[in-house]
């Protein structure tokens, strides 16, 4: 071959040849690799490839369709959050944890703010209804992440039509977050001490509405691939993992469930009050990708059973704070949500412009200073959709967090990789991949 | 760690007085009884291991959590007997930190380790040297730990001995420094708005 292919150019190196393929005609890259006797191709699937679900990076050997190594390449998406954490105040804290697993946001601000709370040693003292809020927001989140990890997991094994429903029952949550928060995601809503502000007008009926939408809407993913038997032979027996694997590579969340291990945080080592709800731990014992997707599926039911008591409990909290009572720590003004998003509180802005000196002097000290918050560490582990969210917090005593370090749950199952791929088939690892449902914002930080 | 605008060191005064010194301390050493389940897991510790006092610097129960610093060149043996006799099966990763101010014990990693045998919790705390930040890799005990330890590598620069491949994972490979050390600068660049400058995060008034 000697004519040149702009579509695979090729080169020799020191480890062999190299060829850069963009796309286009396969056929002239099969037959010069064809013509060069090697039985092992080295191929480097990704950062920027459809099927790795972000800024993934694999390097696969195969030896023919086989892999017989997987090694995986991350940090294409760090963005320094932990250390920037510690130039900012407390509060501010929230806005840069719930950008690190993009698609369970309220879960990150919940842990980093129940850490900061532990130390603080206010744990106590936050008011309920800011946790049945936390409960039911994270509940929500948690279907909005399930959604994603469904429609992508599909679509990259080649069904489509998942995708649109998974996104059209998204889009029923994001909604709700948006009339709630003002923002559809990396909302900073959870603050220490409670949430930024309370419900809207309205926000209960919109609520039991999606509820109810979206409880008849799931039957469409279900009806689609359940029992369908492409998506059957796709996912049957593919990426194995079991309880021993799981526990030696600390792997949690679906994953460790289809393993037959009931192993949810919310119910063995219950925070914000979720031993109040009624709810059930969903489990499989295949071990496999079609596991871990019929377990996505059925905590989708699970999450929605939740948020219809948390709406409940809610209207019977109805005007209960949503911040803790300690003007120290509490932000002054409840900001108020407006036509165009979170917007300034009126009756604050005339108080302290202009009637009271000391509320501005307050306010002005508690936004820029911060408070302070004692000496210590803590560790708070939440059940994030993925699995164990660890958020270990150290205070020197100031009014910037000393150290915050996640423990994502991506980034540790992310390992199990090479354990559930290496001698499968090479159109096998898309699904092993997808089942992990690894969110790169939150593996690279 | 920073430099107000002010000019002010370690205090927590923001008048330019500078002269208050705020006195900062973590928790220190716990006696028993430590409540909670905290007692059991140091009994069957003890037990199992019975090096516990040269090998166990000390004991803090703060917040309701219990930390056992451990010495380095223990911390395998340690690690083992956790794992193996006590069943603390997960280690949820490492963590480092950085206290420049305590001499001869500026890098910590902080080992958060759970067992869902006896659905508990403790936490494993290691110190060392700046000069001489090497800490035995616990990668043969818990495998998930590979690739925190790697980070903690890559952000502070503690050598894991024994890692089966310690490289750094999140930062390019030739990249120079560890970023979350103390002593690694933010960086960023002042920021014009409206006329007025902004400076970066670093250079901004420090209450700490």
């Amino acid at each position: 071959m000697t004519t040149f292919d702009p579509y695979a150019p090729s080169r020799d190196t020191t480890e062999g040849k190299v060829f850069s393929v963009t796309g286009g005609d396969w056929d002239s890259l099969v037959q010069e690799i064809g013509a060069t006797k090697e039985e092992r191709v080295v191929v480097n699937m990704g950062p920027q490839h459809p099927s790795t679900h972000g800024v993934l990076r694999l390097v696969l050997e195969l030896e023919g369709e086989t892999i017989t190594e997987v090694r995986c390449g991350i940090g294409y998406l760090h963005t320094g959050i932990e250390k920037n954490i510690e130039f900012r105040n407390w509060t501010q804290g929230t806005t840069f944890v719930t950008r690190m697993d993009y698609l369970a946001p309220l879960h990150n601000e919940t842990a980093y703010c129940l850490a900061v709370e532990k130390l603080l040693g206010i744990t106590n003292d936050v008011p309920e209804r800011a946790t049945v809020i936390r409960v039911m927001m994270m509940e929500l989140n948690r279907i909005s992440s399930h959604m994603v990890a469904l429609g992508t997991g599909a679509l990259e094994l080649g069904a489509m039509g998942p995708m649109f429903f998974a996104f059209r029952d998204r889009e029923t949550v994001l909604e709700i977050f948006e009339m709630i928060t003002g923002l559809r995601m990396n909302m900073a809503y959870v603050r220490p001490g409670g949430v930024s502000q309370d419900l809207p007008a309205g926000a209960y009926t919109k609520i039991r509405e999606g509820v109810k939408l979206m409880r008849k809407n799931f039957k469409d993913n279900a009806t689609l691939l359940i029992g369908n038997s492409i998506w059957m032979k796709r996912t049957q027996g593919i990426g194995y993992l079991d309880l021993a694997g799981c526990t030696t590579l600390g792997i949690t969340g679906p994953v460790l469930r289809a393993t037959g291990m009931p192993w949810d945080l919310r119910k063995v080592q219950p925070y914000c009050g979720y031993e109040n709800y009624n709810f059930d731990v969903v489990t499989a014992d295949t071990c496999d990708v079609y596991g871990r997707f019929l377990i996505r599926m059925n905590e989708l039911e699970q999450s929605l059973r939740i948020v219809e008591q948390c709406v409940d409990k809610l209207e019977k909290l109805e005007g209960a704070p949503v911040m803790v009572a300690d003007k120290k720590i509490a932000w002054p003004a409840q900001l108020a949500l407006g036509g165009d998003g979170l917007g300034n509180s009126l009756d604050h802005i005339r108080e302290i412009m202009g009637t009271s000196m000391e509320s501005l002097i307050h306010h002005f000290k508690l936004v820029t200073e911060g408070f302070r918050v004692p000496a210590g560490q803590a560790y708070v582990a939440i059940e994030s959709p993925r699995g164990e969210l660890g958020a270990s917090v150290v205070s020197d005593g100031g009014t910037r967090p000393y150290r915050v370090h996640f423990r994502e749950p991506s980034f540790n199952n992310l390992q199990s990789v090479p354990a559930m791929s290496e001698g499968g088939m090479v159109a096998d690892i898309v699904g092993a991949v997808a089942s992990i449902d690894p969110v790169m914002g939150g593996v690279d930080r | 760690m920073t430099d107000g605008m002010f000019g002010t060191k370690g205090s927590g005064d923001t008048s330019g007085y500078g002269g208050l010194v705020p006195q900062v301390t973590m928790a220190g050493s716990s006696q028993r009884p430590f409540g909670s389940y905290f007692d059991d897991v140091t009994d069957d510790l003890e037990r199992a291991y019975p090096e516990f006092s040269d090998a166990i610097e000390r004991v803090v129960v703060d917040r309701g959590e219990l930390t056992l610093h451990v010495k380095r060149e223990r911390l395998v043996e340690v690690a083992f007997t956790l794992r193996d006799t006590l069943k603390f099966e997960m280690c949820m990763g490492v963590s480092g930190v950085h206290y420049p101010d305590q001499t001869g014990r500026e890098l910590h990693a902080v080992y958060p380790l759970l067992s869902m045998s006896r659905n508990q919790r403790i936490r494993l705390e290691v110190s060392v040297p700046d000069g001489d930040a090497h800490i035995p890799s616990v990668v043969e005990v818990w495998g998930g730990n590979n690739w925190h330890e790697r980070e903690t590598f890559d952000m502070f620069g503690i050598v894991f001995d024994g890692h089966p491949g310690l490289t750094r994972i999140l930062m390019p490979d030739d990249w120079n420094g560890h970023p979350q050390r103390k002593d690694y600068a933010l960086g960023g660049i002042s920021v014009e708005y409206k006329g007025a400058t902004m400076p970066p995060p670093s250079d901004r008034r420090s209450y700490t």
